[in-house]
C-alpha cells in the first residue's frame, strides 16, 4: 500500500510554524506529534477543538498516527454533538481551552515543552487511510459524512499550493483568519503546511488591528488566507497594512471591486478559491482581472443534463457541483448562482433544508421557513425566517433555535405569520417570500 | 426578566445604540436597547462574532477606536451598551 510522508518538503531544521512570535522547527513539530500520539486515549474518533492552529495540526497529525479519524462537523451545537457521539462510538474531544463540549470525554492538550527533541524518521501514513470526516448539513438535521483519505488530502492541497505558486516555499508564512475546523481553513491553512511545504502561523486574528499586528510581526514573506467579511473589514479600517505576497479568499462570493481594492492596498495578487464540502477545493480565479474559474491541475468538468460534474485529481469518482455552471472548456467555467439550498455565512455552511427541519421541530412551531435574502453589497447577508407559531414569541423561537443551529444562521428578522403563503401544491414560491420580507422592512 | 428597563440611556449611549442598529440592520427600536442589558446571547441583542466585527468598523470610523481581541476586557467591553460606551469614551481619538 503506498504511503505519504506527514511532511513532504520540510527538512528537520526548517521552520514549520510560528507560535507566539517564536519559530517551531519541523523536528520540534514531529516531536510534539509523536509525544501527543502516545498520550491520546484509545478511541477511534476525535473532535479537535484546539483554537491554536499549531496545536490543531499537531492534534490532527497525532490522531492520524494512531489511526484515529478527526471529525469536522459544520457546527458545535449541543444537539449536533449529541447526534455525532451517538453515531461515532467513543468520540472524544481534544481541546486547548478551559472547557470541553457537552458530555464528551475531554482531553486537554498537554504541555509538551519538556519533551526533548527526538531524532525520528519521517512518519509515513497510508494513502488510503481515512484521516478526516467532513460533514455537510443533511436535509433531515442529520449531518452527511464525507470521508477524506490522507491520499486525497495530499493531492488536493498539493494542487492548491501549486496553483497558488507557493509549493515548497519554505520562506513563506500563511496567516489565516479562518478556523482550521472548517473545510476552507482546514485545507488552506492547516493541511497546506503539511503537504505544501510552507510555514503555518498559529494565530487566528479577528479584528483588523489584530490581523495587522500579526502580519507586521511575521519576518519574511507572508500570505493572508481570509474571507470577504474579514477582507472588507480590513480595507474599511484605517489600520496600517503591510505588503503581502499573496491574498487567498473563499467562503462567499467576492466582488470585483473589493478584490481590486485588496490587490492595490496589499500590493499582492488575490486568488479566490472555489470548492464544496463533498469535493473540497477544485478551482481558483484572479478575481481582480477575471470572472472565469480555472480548475486545479488534474481536475476536469463535464456536463450531464443540467448538472456539471467534477472528476480527476483528489476527487474520487465524479461529484456534482451545487452551483449553476457555465462551462467554457473542461477546465474553465463561470458560476451563476446556486442550484441547491446551500447557505454559507462567514465560512460556516448549512442548508436551508436543514435549517427548516430544525425550525419545524420546535414545539409550538406549526409551520416555518427560512429565506436567504439576495446578496447585499457592503454588509453580510443574514437569514430571515417566517414562522407560524401562535403560542410562541420571536424571542422564544430564537432561544429554541440557538440550541440547534450555529449563531450565524439565526434568523434576523423572525416574521410571525398567521399562515405561510403556500401555493396550491404546498410549495412556497421564493418570490412571495421576498415580497413579504420587503413589506416587513417598509412596514 | 429584565431588571434594567427603568434606567435611561445617556445621550452618547443613544448615539451609539443608533450606530449599532444601523450597522447590523437590526429589526428593533432604539428603546429596545437597554443600557445595562447584555449585548451577547439570549437575554440581550443576541449579537454574534460577525456583528462584533461590524460594530468594530463603526467604532473605528466614528470614534477612532481600534478593538483588539487580545484585550482581556473584551467580554466586559461588550457586556452592555454602557460598558461599550465607557470604553469608547476612554479611548476615542475623534
Amino acid at each position: 500500500m503506498p504511503s505519504i510522508p506527514l511532511l513532504k518538503f520540510h527538512r528537520p531544521e526548517s521552520v514549520f510554524a510560528w507560535q507566539d512570535g517564536s519559530p517551531i522547527s519541523a523536528q520540534r513539530f514531529l516531536t510534539d506529534v509523536i509525544s501527543l500520539a502516545k498520550r491520546l486515549p484509545a478511541h477511534s474518533y476525535v473532535l479537535n477543538l484546539c483554537n491554536d492552529r499549531y496545536r490543531f495540526v499537531v492534534g490532527f497529525a497525532a490522531a492520524m498516527l494512531r489511526g484515529q479519524i478527526s471529525l469536522l462537523p459544520p457546527s458545535h451545537t449541543p444537539d449536533l454533538i449529541e447526534r455525532l457521539s451517538g453515531h461515532y462510538a467513543g468520540l472524544y474531544c481534544l481541546t486547548d481551552g478551559a472547557h470541553g463540549i457537552g458530555s464528551l470525554q475531554t482531553m486537554s492538550y498537554p504541555n509538551l515543552s519538556e519533551v526533548g527533541l527526538m531524532q525520528t524518521p519521517m512518519p509515513e501514513i497510508p494513502a488510503t487511510q481515512v484521516a478526516a470526516i467532513v460533514f455537510t448539513s443533511g436535509s433531515t438535521g442529520n449531518p452527511m459524512p464525507n470521508e477524506k483519505t490522507w491520499g486525497a488530502i495530499s493531492l488536493s492541497v498539493t494542487a492548491e499550493a501549486s496553483r497558488l505558486g507557493i509549493l515548497n516555499r519554505g520562506d513563506l508564512t500563511l496567516l489565516g483568519t479562518v478556523p482550521p475546523q472548517h473545510m476552507y481553513g482546514f485545507e488552506s491553512t492547516a493541511l497546506i503546511a503539511l503537504q505544501g511545504g510552507v510555514i503555518l502561523h498559529s494565530a487566528k486574528p479577528f479584528f483588523p488591528a489584530d490581523i495587522s499586528a500579526v502580519l507586521n510581526e511575521i519576518p519574511g514573506p507572508r500570505a493572508l488566507i481570509t474571507t470577504p467579511v474579514h477582507l472588507r473589514a480590513l480595507l474599511t479600517s484605517n489600520t496600517d497594512l503591510p505588503k503581502l505576497e499573496l491574498i487567498v479568499c473563499a467562503t462567499a462570493p467576492l466582488s470585483r471591486e473589493l478584490a481590486l481594492q485588496a490587490v492595490e492596498r496589499f500590493g499582492a495578487p488575490l486568488q479566490e478559491i472555489y470548492g464544496f464540502t463533498e469535493a473540497g477545493q477544485i478551482a481558483s480565479r484572479e478575481t481582480a482581472s477575471t470572472d472565469k474559474w480555472r480548475t486545479f491541475d488534474g481536475l476536469s468538468l463535464h456536463q450531464k443534463g443540467d448538472a456539471t460534474y467534477v472528476s480527476g485529481g483528489h476527487v474520487i469518482g465524479e461529484l456534482p457541483l451545487s452551483d449553476i455552471t457555465e462551462l467554457h472548456s473542461d477546465t474553465t467555467f463561470r458560476l451563476h448562482g446556486r442550484t441547491s439550498d446551500l447557505i454559507n455565512i462567514a465560512g460556516k455552511r448549512t442548508s436551508l433544508a436543514s435549517l427548516n427541519h430544525h425550525l419545524n421541530t420546535i414545539e409550538g412551531v406549526l409551520d416555518g421557513v427560512f429565506l436567504m435574502p439576495d446578496e447585499q453589497e457592503g454588509c453580510t447577508a443574514r437569514l430571515a425566517a417566517f414562522v407560524v407559531a401562535p403560542e410562541l414569541d420571536a424571542h422564544e423561537i430564537l432561544k429554541a433555535l440557538r440550541l440547534r443551529v450555529d449563531p450565524v444562521f439565526l434568523p434576523r428578522p423572525i416574521l410571525k405569520m398567521d399562515a405561510l403563503p403556500r401555493n396550491a401544491t404546498g410549495k412556497l414560491p421564493r418570490a412571495s417570500l421576498d415580497k413579504l420580507l420587503q413589506q416587513s422592512k417598509r412596514g | 426578566m429584565n431588571t434594567h428597563t427603568d434606567i435611561n440611556k445617556t445621550e452618547f449611549e443613544q448615539e451609539l445604540a443608533q450606530h449599532i442598529i444601523t450597522a447590523l440592520n437590526l429589526d428593533i427600536s432604539l428603546a429596545e436597547i437597554k443600557p445595562l442589558a447584555p449585548l451577547y446571547g439570549d437575554d440581550g441583542l443576541g449579537i454574534d462574532s460577525i456583528d462584533v466585527l461590524e460594530i468594530s468598523l463603526v467604532l473605528t470610523k466614528q470614534y477612532g477606536v481600534q478593538l483588539r481581541s487580545d484585550d482581556e476586557n473584551n467580554a466586559k467591553i461588550f457586556g452592555s451598551l454602557r460598558s461599550l460606551a465607557d470604553h469608547i469614551q476612554q479611548n476615542r481619538t475623534k
